[in-house]
């Protein structure tokens, strides 16, 4: 099988990852030491190193002005990094122009041609390539059926709804058979319900065709739902480079911990450090163990932080790893869990995630004991 | 919910009421809210076109200075010779208006019919004001006054002219006459002048159109993706123009490229040429100077399509693999097409009606219609030729516009 009829070969519920017969590495990027600057005082971004496998899904998550879409965009060919090199499959592409890339972009507001119809928008990356109108045909049949849009490829942009629109604008990206598809917060502009079926979609498509994906999004659920690894950004840096389990769970830096789920800080300084554990004091004295992010040293000012469903609340002299004596000054019920606000004899507030049954008995007032393990509090440098 | 959508059939007729009512307050603010707007309208372009397209058609100059003699040659069989009692009616009708002094109005008419009109009536009509009783044969009276009146072809000529309506302003608009057996023939070419006037027009239009789409297109597409601070000084230059008087633009031009001008000073200066251009008072002086009036109306339409026009098809059509140049042609330039098309035809219907800029910087053979229509207007009151020349403006440029949006797609048209 030519490597130009792939996407034939794959019938659209195909489980096989479809890379066979191909270099191994030609979707694998890697970012060396890339700086980007606008106006040649500020850096949008700092010092990149990255490496993404063939066939990985990697997002790129930050707060906006971070320089994730500037990473992008470089990729994409778009911008033109003021230092450093990208290279993909191998291939150094920094200075090659954006249209001989042939990289795969799906945008946020799809950038479906409006004067086209969906099977001519489909068929626009392959008439530039010189292919053939019967070939153009059959591969526009086969991208419709991979997206489940077979009777929509005579109908006008315009005339689809948000999903459908997206969908199309993933066939489109995909048809001239990318090793590598770059998306740039393609779900940003659906509502929640649509967003989470087309994350789905998405995944699923990664999955059947092995294709690398770099997702950009600050949606921090998206990104922990669908990535095998986010990289975190902030300021033009990356924070953090892990699968989505360890983003949440082992944050490295502060940055991440608060920008990634809600979390308890407790400001502390480093007492001792005893293997994998840490002794923190707080400033009421309270001595907190905990585990140190990997550049955490002893005497050092970090912030201690918790996941509200990491704590659990029992009734006072429990004890355990780390037990607070706390007061409840709030409950709020969510159905199937419920949010208290303890106040620490300490003087800090602490917000705690309870399942119902859990923490029935917690009413306004009530005097209880909140626990923690070690392992669940992560001592970050400020 | 569905006890509410189903009430009790008084509840609904209730209800029916109150939404009528609802209704009528919102349609009353409605009407209030236009009502300025359409009775401007109306009295400042409704009426008056109408009353233009009616003077086109209408011909009551000699029916009310000669009324007895008009309705009488509205009944009269054109193949018999006119006898004594229409020499009389006539006669008297002259008489009459030569002594209350309204027979300057029928002469004027009836010269627009037939060569020496005006010295035939106001020849008869001196001669008829100084009889004293009644003439024994009417038809020597005038026949002494002008040997004309012995000619059945005047006669036939003053029926034609005594309404109520005629289309004599409308054929002579597009260069036809009737002949003596009244039929629709070509004027001889030393009368025929409007259709080559009107053709005229229309090819100066399209010059300046084209000219300003060249001009005008690639400005708005720098303008559109300038950065702001840029693009704002540029859309200050780009209405200057518009904001200065078309008299004081239309005399700078004047300026800049007469023999002495600048502009000729300037390639002499460099030894292009060694005799100034004529650049003025011909068709280039017209053409560059409406193609500069008219410029703002080409980029504005075009600059507001390009800026709705998100940067990201582009970009898109580029990661799919198309050349930049490619991009281009097949992705934005179609989308700028609404704008394009707005622009060249307000550019094209406005030039068609252009009257000052080709008056003042143009020579005799590049005078455009609305100047055939502003001379007979104001200067020889030939209202019913001028009000005939608007109608073939008009009819013209409906068909024009017809067509273009038949070509360009109607809904494509996107004004601003």
């Amino acid at each position: 099988m030519p490597d130009g009829s792939r996407l034939n070969a794959i019938s659209p519920l195909a489980d096989e990852p479809r890379d066979a017969g191909r270099h191994a590495d030609a979707g694998a990027v890697r970012f060396e030491g890339v700086e980007k600057t606008y106006d040649g005082e500020t850096l949008v971004v700092h010092d990149l190193d990255l490496d993404i496998a063939a066939g990985e899904f990697l997002t790129l998550l930050g707060p906006s002005g971070s320089g994730k879409t500037t990473t992008l965009m470089m990729l994409a060919g778009f911008e033109v990094p003021t230092r450093g090199t990208i290279s993909v499959g191998g291939r150094d592409i920094t200075r090659v122009p954006p249209h001989k890339r042939g990289i795969g972009m799906v945008f946020q507001n799809y950038a479906l041609f409006p004067h086209m119809s969906v099977a001519e928008n489909l068929a626009f990356p392959l008439g530039v390539r010189g292919i053939g109108k019967p070939e153009r045909k059959s591969r526009v049949t086969n991208a419709l059926e991979m997206v489940r849009m077979e009777d929509f490829g005579a109908r006008m942009p315009g005339q689809l709804s948000g999903g459908q629109q997206q969908r199309v604008a993933l066939a489109r990206a995909l048809i001239f058979e990318p090793t590598l598809v770059l998306m740039d917060e393609p779900l940003g502009a659906l509502d929640k319900q649509l967003r989470e079926h087309m994350q789905y979609e998405i995944k699923d498509l990664h999955r059947r065709l092995g294709v690398t994906v770099i997702y950009v999004t600050h949606d921090q659920t998206e990104a922990l739902t669908m990535s095998d690894r986010v990289a975190v950004f902030n300021h033009g840096r990356v924070q953090q480079v892990a699968p989505p389990r360890d983003i949440y769970e082992r944050p490295q830096t502060a940055f991440v911990a608060q920008f990634i789920g809600e979390n308890n800080r407790i400001t502390a300084k480093i007492e001792k450090l005893a293997g994998a554990q840490a002794i923190a004091v707080t400033r009421s004295g309270q001595r907190i163990l905990c585990e140190p992010a990997a550049e955490a040293k002893a005497g050092e000012d970090v912030l201690v932080s918790i996941r509200p469903e990491a704590l659990s609340v029992a009734s006072p002299g429990t004890g355990g790893e780390n037990a607070l004596p706390a007061t409840v000054s709030n409950v709020i019920y969510h159905g199937d869990h419920i949010r208290l606000t303890v106040a620490a004899g300490s003087g800090e507030e602490f917000v705690v995630k309870a399942p119902t049954r859990q923490a029935e008995h917690a009413t306004i007032g009530t005097n209880v004991e909140i626990v923690w393990n070690a392992r669940d509090a992560r001592a970050l440098p400020i | 919910m569905t006890a509410a959508a189903i009430p009790a059939t008084q509840d609904r007729s209730r209800l029916r009421r109150d939404l009528a009512r609802a209704g009528r307050r919102r349609r009353l603010l409605a009407i209030g809210l236009i009502a300025p707007l359409f009775l401007f309208l109306l009295f400042s372009f409704i009426i008056p076109i109408g009353d233009m397209l009616r003077r086109a058609v209408v011909d009551s100059e000699i029916a009310e200075t000669w009324p007895h003699a008009a309705a009488m040659l509205r009944q009269w069989d054109r193949r018999k010779d006119p006898d004594e009692a229409m020499f009389a009616v006539l006669g008297r009708d002259i008489e009459a208006s030569a002594k209350a002094h309204t027979v300057a109005t029928a002469a004027r008419r009836l010269n627009y019919a037939i060569d020496g009109g005006r010295s035939l009536v106001m020849d008869t009509g001196r001669a008829l004001r100084k009889l004293d009783a009644e003439p024994p044969s009417w038809r020597e009276a005038l026949v002494a006054a002008n040997p004309a009146w012995g000619d059945k072809k005047t006669w036939i000529a003053l029926a034609e002219a005594s309404g109520p309506l005629t289309d004599f302003y409308l054929l002579t608009a597009v260069d036809l006459e009737r002949d003596s057996a009244n039929r629709i023939v070509h004027r001889p070419a030393q009368q025929s002048l409007y259709i080559e006037v009107l053709a005229r027009t229309v090819l100066i239009s399209v010059t300046v159109t084209v000219l300003c789409l060249l001009l005008g297109f690639p400005l708005a597409y720098y303008v559109a993706s300038a950065p702001p601070d840029r693009a704002g000084l540029l859309m200050i230059l780009v209405l200057l123009p518009l904001w200065t008087s078309l008299l004081v633009r239309t005399v700078a031009w004047i300026v800049l490229l007469q023999d002495q001008g600048i502009v000729n000073q300037m390639l002499m200066a460099v030894g292009l040429i060694d005799a100034p251009l004529r650049l003025i008072f011909n068709r280039t002086g017209v053409v560059i100077a409406m193609t500069h009036v008219l410029l703002p109306f080409m980029i504005l339409p075009i600059i507001a399509t390009m800026r709705s026009i998100p940067p990201t098809y582009v970009r898109a059509a580029i990661s799919l693999g198309a050349h930049p140049a490619v991009a281009f042609w097949k992705v934005y330039l179609p989308q700028t097409l609404p704008g394009v098309a707005a622009g060249t035809l307000l550019v094209f219907i406005m030039a068609l009606g252009y009257y000052v800029t080709p008056t003042l910087v143009g020579g005799p053979k590049d005078q455009m219609l609305a100047y055939f229509i502003a001379f007979y207007t104001t200067q020889s009151s030939n209202w019913g030729l001028a009000a005939a020349l608007g109608v073939l403006l008009l009819v013209a440029t409906a068909i024009l516009y017809f067509a273009y949006s038949r070509l360009a797609g109607l809904n494509q048209v996107r004004l601003g």
